[in-house]
């Protein structure tokens, strides 16, 4: 079942973890691919990844800092030079920041994590949903996080713009399901990606295994989750067969959900 | 047994039931189906049959749990095993506001839709558990995760779908289960279909206050269902899924 021959699929944060797993899933199912990162290395490394189960797949990588808006605009328009549509857009570019007490907290760091991880997926919808629109279909999955459902404890920054993506994305679902269009998010629990690795070493420096294990030990369970897990995730929720699932945010957090 | 997979279906002669064991059967899966009539699960059989998998049919009342209990012997009997379990028969009560109910329609519901389920989970787990495993889906309803006029009963049993998919999938996970629930508006069933052709006034307003303008169809549920009971994604465990076009993010 190729559920992506022919389909163009935007990806933001290409360039390593649950993009980097969501462009690999679709790819094999038949999707051309607009990926976008800061690391032009890192989407070479996805690139040559796909290109490994996909010969066939067509690849654009765009470099661009998706907490800047004309740059935004602009991997938008190259998607469309290239490809001349965006069936499925997944709205995942993200940092975790820094781990602080509140009063800790650094004002410029909050800024800084709130412009990537909040206004960058606004501003992402903003383009992508135009576009979208005009084509009467269209699929968006953002990124959210357990800790945009929950408190997690000393990450102003990264809890505040997970909970924004969550509303962006209820306001922006009702607004846009007449036009065809199925925007959600995911809440990804404790994944096994580059991020939540920089996370543990945050907390146990050497003894980030360690620290890592303990992190999982109060998780039903007892395991962290795969990347591959959320990219199979992902490529179901782009997919034209989950359309009616809209306006919403489902967790893969191997039942930490329970709590919430 | 082995590589033959299992699927137990409660209320798999109609709607939601029926298109998860026709999505199911192509994925090569055998089904017993459980329903309450006798024609409309052969039915389904047959269907499934058609698509080239195997099915029994075991007629049951499932707010019996002795009937219960049964249907989950008769189905290890005829394949072995358990690996699926698609928790859904239920009933949506007469629609009316809450006090105009009688007692015996509100212990109906109850019965069906709340002691089956939950009668359904303690034995089907029960083979899961001694099998070292096992993925369920709970049919839960927008009406189990906000409140809607007119169906008080159903709306209480199937907010319950929710607490008891969460409770289990903290209780069970480390012995492999994998326990979710799905949240469906309002399906373009064949019955909602039949319903909607000889009144179609009364579907006018329904797709209103829905974000996608209209209705879902039961094969975009069964979508779901299949991918919660058979995805390579575990990790998705204890969660409850809408499926309603956005009708619960307003």
């Amino acid at each position: 079942m190729k559920r992506f021959e022919d389909k163009v699929v935007l990806i933001t944060g290409g360039g390593s973890g649950l993009g980097r797993s969501a462009a690999l899933q679709v790819a094999k199912e038949g999707a051309k691919l607009s990926l976008v990162d800061l690391s032009e290395k890192g989407m070479e490394e996805t690139k040559q990844e796909v290109l490994a189960v996909a010969p066939e797949a067509e690849v654009l990588t765009i470099v661009a800092n998706c907490a800047n808006e004309p740059e935004v605009e602009a991997y938008v328009k190259q998607t469309i030079d290239q490809f001349g549509k965006i069936d499925s857009f997944f709205n995942n570019a993200g940092v975790e920041g820094t781990q602080n007490l509140t009063e800790e907290y650094p004002v410029d760091e909050f800024d800084r994590v709130v412009n990537i991880n909040l206004n960058g997926v606004f501003y992402g919808m903003r383009h992508v949903l135009k576009v979208m629109k005009e084509q009467g279909h269209g699929s968006v999955v953002n990124t959210a996080s357990v800790g945009g459902i929950r408190g997690i404890g000393n990450q102003s920054g990264y809890a505040a713009s997970k909970h924004g993506v969550v509303g962006l994305t209820k306001n922006s679902g009702i607004e846009y399901g007449q036009f065809g269009v199925s925007i959600k998010a995911i809440a990804p629990g404790a994944i096994m990606t580059p991020m939540v690795e920089g996370s543990l070493r945050q907390l146990g420096g050497e003894n980030w295994e360690e620290a890592g294990k303990e992190f999982v030990s109060v998780n039903p369970m007892k395991r962290f989750g795969k990347p591959e897990e959320v990219g199979y995730l992902v490529a179901f929720l782009l997919s034209d067969q989950a359309n009616f699932i809209n306006a919403t945010v489902i967790p893969i957090d191997g039942g930490q959900s329970y709590k919430y | 047994m082995g590589e033959q997979k299992v699927a137990v279906i409660t209320g798999g002669g109609s709607g939601l039931g029926q298109a998860a064991a026709l999505r199911l059967a192509e994925e090569g899966i055998a089904i017993s189906v459980v329903d309450i009539s006798e024609t409309a699960g052969k039915e389904t059989v047959r269907l499934v049959e058609e698509k080239g998998s195997k099915a029994i049919f075991v007629k049951a009342d499932v707010s019996k749990a002795e009937e219960v209990k049964h249907y989950v012997d008769k189905t290890v009997e005829a394949f072995g095993t358990i690996d699926m379990f698609y928790n859904n028969a239920g009933i949506s009560g007469p629609g009316v506001k809450f006090v105009d109910n009688t007692i015996e329609q509100i212990d109906m519901v109850l019965g069906i839709n709340l002691n089956g389920a939950l009668y359904g989970l303690k034995y089907v787990l029960d083979v899961m558990l001694a099998n070292g495993g096992g993925r369920i889906v709970n049919t839960s309803s927008t009406a189990g995760v906000v409140g809607q006029a007119t169906v008080g009963t159903y709306s209480a049993t199937k907010h319950a779908m929710v607490g008891i998919t969460k409770t289990l999938a903290a209780e069970y996970a480390e012995q492999g289960i994998v326990v979710n629930a799905i949240a469906p508006g309002t399906t373009e069933t064949p019955m909602v279909r039949e319903y909607k052709e000889k009144n179609p006034d009364a579907f006018k307003n329904a797709t209103e206050p829905i974000p996608q303008k209209r209705l879902g169809q039961p094969e975009e549920v069964a979508e779901l269902v299949t991918f919660l009971l058979t995805g390579k994604a575990p990790y998705i465990n204890g969660v409850v899924v809408p499926i309603d076009g956005g009708f619960t993010a307003i």
